[in-house]
């Protein structure tokens, strides 16, 4: 399969790697005790490592190739994907669908209040990612700093429990609002910048929003941030722990749903094409008749407006935040989810959010290759598969042979 | 007489201290077929980006009379987008469809300047919303009929033949529902029969009431097309009159076969 | 005054850091169209390969001027080796593709390499070996301007001269200009675009490892996050400058260190990094050409 002359070039490629892991990798220095450590078995791992990686993409690239070549000729024809084919059946969607949600409901009745708790985070990731969608899957806008708002949600709720006792009912709306505003406010002068621009505005914007957190004592208790913040009322009734956490399960679940029909109903709708055509196209959209700067915004506001109320219900279930939970890395974090999952498909940020909160926590062992793991699957996925694990699909239209449309 | 639907008077533009075009009048009547013609890079795209708002003109102006008599519009200033809203679409050279999308979501998309529902609607399916949603599909189906792409709605637009895709690149601007289309190159990398099947088309859409000022190189189309020529030359204008005066014009056979023809 | 030199010179030596870190910046965006998200991590890649070259030296009992040479020019042949396998290995396959997917590679390498550090070395800040000494004849003005800051100053000038005439007069400087204006241009008449590619990346990357090491040993600590805030910074000088403009990138650094130094001084040290984000929110709105910069239209 592979010629000897693709085994040199790979053997080549783990010698390059191990020269070039050599300062970092295998040398560890003690500045304070003057003491050195050679960890040469660091390079072994790196050599074999980039070797058989190496060897992988080699493997993969023969096989593409073939692949190509028999499609030409129409030996091969592509099978459709199997979540290709659910997903735009939907007898099969509904069924799945209902088969999750139902899963879903009895899941805190089979496993423990711990494992509840990882997945109310997951299902909060879920949101994030659904709402990050909309901004960067469907308007193709690099928000690097989408955890700013997700801060603005959270500090929202936390102050104004803090100081004025107000409910986390009341704040949610509130929370929302606020950060919908933050959208706008930054979005105005900014998104007439081309993509990449708008990339590093909103990655400093990110981080002034967190070092405002930080340095404001008067303002946020700087560093230390705000504790005691009231949970989720139920009617007035105070809850134990265990059922306090249940409570925001279901509270998830719901907010989950609301979200997926949310995003659902708006990407197949007048603005929802807008944003796509947007990300397509922009000078071609302004040429249709479509104002860039409203949609974009709307994009944006509405994006920021999901984190505000992830924000709110993370200060919640926590109780306790402080700034540095809204760091940079929370925002590559999300963008992942999207990324992995599929830029534009709801299914495929579901699936991308699951994947990539629930495995570290269940793979402890890893968790400390957890951003490491991140920074490469962004990579990959560019290169080898960029509409992500679950592709989006446009949604198809049948006809009669008359000129009558139906949906 | 009515007023022109488009009237150009002095329209120059400058790049960086470069006269891209060059004191340009022009003027398209309603129902009439009017080509821009002139040898590559003689400024023809850069005057359709000008009209439609895409640059903003150093000087000059740019007027739409719409054909139902309201009042005249002058465009300058104006961004592309409310361009076409009143009542001009265009056509891009380098074709420029939404290559993710399908088919039939490329022309809706030229529905949106003429729909209006957003967020609550799209949200709360209203009885508003689903209607216009009803009518923008039919619109949107009917354009594609009409322009014979009615077989692939479904397809994606980066899927679609290199001719196919500029009869959607018409079908898109047809949508906003325009009284006056700009046509950039329609018949580019077309073979004869495309070529001929275009031409039917662009007399089928003026005969349905649309003005059209259309950029072509290919001297056929034009000569069988139009009402009425300019040719432009290093952004100026160096003829304008019918296919047969221009075409026997000495100005446009020196500007397409050179300086020394006699040499 | 004396406090306004002292933040004078502070801002200078700070500015010239920033402008060796733009520099790497600007020269790719130049010629691929990219930002490198990266890049702040080479640098600080830089910065550790000459920390743990130093360190080893000194534990052996090398000479500090030889230690000195010795991990500047380790800190140079790595930094430029990630910089050239970053591009090869992130960039080179999405040449074609959307803008936004080489930009989300870009941000995944930056993840990727920053937490690569983290794990290979460590996430505490470590003391940097004092690789520069206070010269007897800088004693008289040691309260406005230290000796690092001298050193600092004159390499990046150096460095800097060095770079124009590269660029001006070598063959790979030219290829290089000819390909940031027009790439298929640059291949028609023959040109190895590739090549130029890698090396804008080595070059870019190898004055990054040098502003790293400096910086490291001035400040006299490191650690695997300072590639983050330093690259947002350079990145604001480059497009304070002009982004792709190489003059630009290094008054853009300037600039930015002498906003930083007065701002930090005179109004408050706890928004340090805020002035340099403000600064670059506001050029992007109001002047996204930047100083130096000429106003792209694009093609229609």
């Amino acid at each position: 399969m592979l010629s000897i002359e693709q085994l040199k070039k790979s053997l080549f490629v783990s010698l390059w790697f191990a020269f070039l892991t050599f300062p970092l990798l295998v040398i560890k220095v003690d500045p304070i005790e003057r003491t050195v450590q050679w960890r040469w078995e660091n390079m072994a791992l790196v050599a074999a490592g980039s070797f058989l990686v190496s060897l992988l993409v080699r493997v993969f690239q023969v096989q593409q190739e073939r692949r190509r070549e028999r499609r030409a000729t129409g030996e091969f024809v592509d099978r459709v994907p199997i979540m290709q084919i659910i997903l735009s059946e939907p007898r099969y969607l509904y069924t799945l669908s209902g088969a999750v949600l139902l899963c879903s409901l009895v899941f805190p009745f089979l496993f423990s209040t711990y494992q509840t708790n990882i997945m109310i985070t997951a299902l909060m990731y879920v949101m994030l990612g659904l709402g990050l969608n909309i901004v960067v899957g469907l308007a193709g806008l690099l928000d690097l700093g989408y955890v700013a708002f997700y801060a603005v949600g959270a500090y929202s709720y936390a102050l104004l429990n803090y100081h004025f006792d107000v409910g986390f009912w009341m704040a949610l709306p509130i929370g929302a609002l606020l950060a919908a505003l933050f959208g706008v406010l930054l979005g105005f002068p900014v998104l007439r910048l081309r993509g990449d621009y708008l990339a590093i505005v909103t990655l400093g914007f990110g981080e002034i929003i967190r070092l405002i957190l930080e340095n404001w004592n008067e303002f946020s208790e700087g560093p230390s941030g705000i504790s005691n913040i009231s949970r989720p009322g139920f009617f007035g009734i105070e809850l134990s722990l265990e059922h306090a956490i249940l409570y925001l399960y279901y509270l998830m679940i719901a907010m989950v749903v609301f979200t997926i029909f949310v995003v659902n109903r708006l990407q197949d709708s007048r603005i929802g094409r807008a944003w796509v055509a947007l990300r397509e196209d922009e000078i071609a959209c302004q040429a249709m008749g479509i104002d860039k700067r409203k949609t974009k915004l709307t994009a944006f506001a509405l994006g920021a407006t999901w984190a505000g109320i992830v924000g709110v219900i993370f200060a919640a279930k926590t109780t306790f935040i402080n700034p540095a939970s809204f760091t940079f890395l929370e925002s590559a974090i999300i963008l992942c989810i999207v990324v992995l999952g599929g830029m534009g498909s709801i299914f495929g940020v579901i699936v991308g959010a699951l994947i990539l909160i629930l495995l570290p926590e269940y793979l402890r062992a890893l968790s400390d290759y957890r951003m490491l793991a991140f920074g490469a699957v962004l990579v990959t996925m560019m290169i080898f598969r960029p509409q992500g694990v679950v592709a989006n699909i446009r949604r198809s239209y049948q006809f009669k042979s008359k000129a009558e449309g139906e949906g | 007489m009515q007023k022109p639907v488009l009237q150009v008077e002095g329209l120059s533009m400058d790049f960086g201290g470069i006269r891209a075009m060059c004191e340009l009048d022009l003027d398209v009547h309603q129902g009439q077929i009017v080509a821009l013609i002139g040898p590559n890079g003689a400024g023809k795209t850069t005057f359709f980006n000008c009209v439609t708002g895409i640059y903003n003109p150093t000087e000059g102006n740019v007027f739409l009379n719409p054909p139902d008599g309201s009042r005249p519009i002058r465009l300058n200033g104006l961004k592309p987008n409310q361009v076409t809203k009143k009542g001009m679409a265009r056509t891009f050279q380098n074709i420029r469809l939404f290559q993710k999308m399908t088919v039939l979501e490329n022309v809706m998309i030229g529905r949106h300047c003429r729909t209006s529902s957003y967020i609550f609607g799209a949200v709360f399916k209203t009885r508003a919303t689903r209607r216009e949603e009803r009518e923008t599909v039919e619109k949107s189906y009917r354009i594609l009929q009409q322009v014979g792409l009615a077989d692939t709605v479904n397809e994606l637009a980066e899927n679609l033949p290199y001719g196919a895709q500029r009869r959607l690149e018409i079908a898109r601007a047809l949508a906003t529902e325009p009284f006056l289309l700009l046509l950039d190159e329609p018949a580019a990398g077309m073979n004869p029969q495309e070529t001929h099947e275009l031409d039917e088309l662009i007399k089928q859409i003026r005969d349905d009431g649309h003005s059209i000022l259309l950029i072509e190189h290919d001297m056929k189309l034009v000569m069988s097309l139009s009402d009425k020529i300019y040719v432009v030359d290093y952004g100026k204008k160096i003829a304008e009159g019918s296919p047969r005066e221009v075409s026997s014009d000495p100005a446009v056979i020196k500007a397409y076969l050179g300086e020394d023809i006699d040499a | 005054m004396e406090y306004f030199t002292e933040l004078f010179f502070s801002g200078l030596t700070r500015g010239s850091i920033y402008a060796l870190i733009a520099l790497g910046y600007t020269m790719v965006y130049g010629i691929i169209g990219l930002i490198n998200f990266a890049h702040g991590e080479i640098y600080m890649i830089g910065a550790f390969t000459s920390f743990v070259v130093a360190t080893v030296l000194s534990i052996y009992g090398f000479p500090l001027l030889s230690i000195v040479l010795l991990a500047g020019l380790a800190a140079a042949v790595w930094s430029a080796s990630y910089g050239y396998t970053v591009e090869k290995i992130a960039y080179r396959p999405l040449r074609h593709a959307p803008r936004l997917s080489a930009l989300i590679s870009a941000i995944g390498m930056s993840i990727f390499l920053q937490n690569y550090v983290l794990l290979a070395q460590s996430s505490e800040f470590q003391p940097f070996p004092e690789l520069i000494p206070d010269f007897d004849f800088m004693e008289p003005f040691a309260h406005v301007v230290g000796s690092s800051d001298l050193v600092i100053l004159l390499t990046t000038a150096l460095v800097m001269v060095g770079l124009t005439m590269l660029i001006k007069f070598s063959r790979i400087g030219k290829a290089m200009r000819a390909t940031s204006q027009d790439r298929t241009m640059a291949m028609l008449v023959g040109i190895d675009v590739n090549k130029v590619i890698s090396v804008t990346f080595i070059i870019g990357s190898a004055l990054a490892a040098i502003g790293g090491m400096l910086i490291a040993s001035h400040i006299g600590q490191i650690n695997f996050f300072i590639g983050f805030i330093a690259g947002i910074k350079a990145f604001t000088a480059a497009v304070l400058g002009g982004i792709g403009s190489i003059p630009g990138a290094v008054l853009g650094g300037f600039v930015l260190g002498l906003t930083e130094s007065f701002a930090t001084g005179y109004v408050s040290s706890d928004y340090e990094d805020v002035f340099a984000f403000t600064l670059l929110v506001l050029i992007l709105i109001f002047k996204p050409a930047g100083l130096l910069g000429r106003e792209a239209a694009e093609k229609v």
